[in-house]
């Protein structure tokens, strides 16, 4: 049987998709004239600025093109659902968000998106637009601590686009807003649960199975199954198996700082959310760690997956300033 | 078939396409297992791009490079992912190696078959063994030139390099995912066949009955 979706048809959802956020944020963004999957911050790319183009697969709203605006990132290109755009409309971003002082490509770690955006790269510097790639790697369940080249970018791309972007906006060179890319995502750490699956709108079919009383830790955000798969346990449970993952690789100290996302996987609601973060802000005070910010809500989904994932970014006084920096995008506002 | 021309190109990815299209749903539930399961949908998009953008085409006055460098621009184009650079490098790569040629001896044709393996591994840095499309891909090219050398037609060759894409295919059961997506499941990818090299068998299957 087909699951339900609100949709037309199933090979036009990106594009449709696209008609109606440029409809609803005119001033906020458009795309790229002749490059429709390249959608440009109306006001953040300006000469001298390093500039940020982020990118991958649709299907994760509001992730990538939600994060576009000033203070963020300057431009997003936007795959299919759940597969990595082609080189053009990264190239078309990479083209809109220079101002001559290079181009940082951030985006999560899979195969597919690193053989496009490092193909865009290679034509970028044939345009004689300097890039540098920094892969995002927060998921923890994805790949043992030795290999964190290896794990995926996952919800924590929030933390680390949010940090990197501040840093091209505060017009830091070349140098700097790599440094302080790398270092984002070298201290933000996601842990996701998976409930209940996702359904591509070409197929309308559940992409992995699971039984009616399980739960997938660690799966990731296009249903890539995870670590380890057992009952459904109860709120604090799951979420206390997030954190000693989590704090067993981030190490806190007494007095450290953090900020929170609690992020839903598309239909795991606000209630359960905040259920997990009153949970989150437990574990924290048991430990003497203080909380500078918290978000709770759809920062990175996978459709209408059911699950959540908890990031923690590990704070010092550097990226503390670059969270607070004030951003204005379409789908998120700060300071 | 003595001589390949782009009439006969463009004959065979059309026969892709349609076999690729009829294998769709096989292959986005053998991406369900291990994967994000959608990959018969990515090639799908890809071959059927491919097939809209020779149907324009002069062919009599089409070189296969050309031909070939129209299909990788509008794989690529359609597809993104995984699959898209890798067809991509593929045609482009298969493309070059017969730069300058009308029509293809049989010669040529399997060395445009090498280079298309060529690209594929050369794009996506795996290697035998790592349970990808290369495992399907490397054999397939490798036995048809081997068939080639020893004197046999290309439609034979094609045979050998079907026959040498379906064991490799099947061996990938038997891999520990090393690269792409499934990777990161480990163990958990023992047992399941690797969606890319499925299809790698499908498209080289297309090729053979187009062509021989």
């Amino acid at each position: 049987m087909q699951t339900k979706k609100i949709i037309n048809d199933g090979n036009r959802t990106v594009d449709e998709m696209l008609d109606g956020i440029l409809a609803a944020h005119p001033r906020h963004l458009k795309s790229a004239e002749g490059s429709p999957r390249s959608i440009i911050a109306r006001d953040g790319p300006r000469q001298g600025k390093v500039g940020l183009v982020i990118g991958g697969g649709s299907g994760h709203e509001p992730t990538f093109l939600g994060f576009v605006g000033k203070g963020l990132a300057d431009a997003a290109a936007i795959g299919n659902v759940f597969a990595s755009p082609p080189p053009d409309p990264i190239l078309g971003c990479a083209k809109a968000a220079s101002g001559g002082a290079g181009v940082l490509f951030m985006y999560g770690n899979y195969a597919g998106d690193v053989m496009n955006f490092d193909m865009a790269a290679e034509m970028a510097a044939m345009d004689d637009i300097e890039v540098r790639t920094v892969l995002t790697t927060d998921d923890v369940a994805s790949a043992p601590r030795d290999q964190r080249q290896k794990r995926r970018g996952v919800a924590g791309n929030f933390f680390i686009f949010k940090a990197a972007g501040a840093a091209c906006d505060r017009m830091l060179s070349f140098d700097e807003c790599e440094r302080i890319a790398r270092k984002a995502n070298d201290h933000t750490f996601t842990m996701g649960v998976a409930l209940s699956p996702c359904s591509l709108p070409q197929t309308r079919r559940p992409n992995f199975e699971i039984g009616p009383d399980e739960m997938e830790i660690g799966m990731g955000i296009h249903g890539e199954p995870g670590i380890a798969r057992g009952k459904l346990k109860t709120a604090d449970e799951i979420t206390d198996e997030m954190l000693d993952k989590i704090f067993a690789e981030m190490a806190p100290a007494r007095g450290d700082k953090v900020a929170v996302l609690v992020n839903s996987l598309g239909s795991t609601p606000l209630m359960e959310l905040y259920i997990m973060n009153r949970r989150v802000k437990q574990r924290l005070d048991d430990i003497g760690v203080s909380v500078h910010a918290t978000w709770v809500g759809n920062y990175c989904t996978s459709l209408e997956m059911a699950g959540a994932s908890v990031t923690l970014m590990h704070l010092d006084a550097e990226l503390q300033t670059m969270l607070d920096h004030p951003c204005d995008c379409a789908m998120f506002r700060a300071g | 078939m003595t001589s390949i021309d782009a009439a006969d190109l463009k004959r065979m990815f059309d026969a892709i396409a349609v076999a690729i299209e009829a294998d769709k749903d096989r292959l986005c539930q053998l991406d369900g297992v291990i994967g994000d399961a959608d990959h018969g949908i990515a090639m799908a998009l890809g071959f059927g791009a491919v097939r809209d953008a020779l149907a324009p085409l002069e062919l009599s006055a089409t070189e296969p490079t050309v031909l070939l460098n129209t299909a990788a621009k509008s794989f690529l184009n359609a597809v993104g992912a995984s699959s898209g650079p890798l067809y991509a490098t593929a045609f482009m790569r298969g493309a070059a190696a017969v730069k300058g040629k009308a029509t293809l001896a049989g010669a040529d044709f399997i060395a445009l078959l090498q280079a298309m393996a060529q690209g594929i591994q050369d794009r996506g840095k795996a290697e035998i063994g790592e349970k990808t499309m290369v495992d399907a891909w490397l054999p397939a090219a490798q036995a048809a030139a081997a068939a080639h050398a020893s004197g046999k037609t290309v439609s034979e060759s094609l045979a050998a390099a079907l026959q040498a894409a379906e064991r490799g295919a099947e061996a990938t059961k038997d891999m520990i995912a090393a690269k792409g997506r499934s990777s990161r499941l480990g163990e958990r990818s023992l047992g399941h066949i690797d969606p890319g090299a499925a299809s790698a068998v499908t498209v080289i299957g297309a090729m053979r009955k187009s062509l021989g």
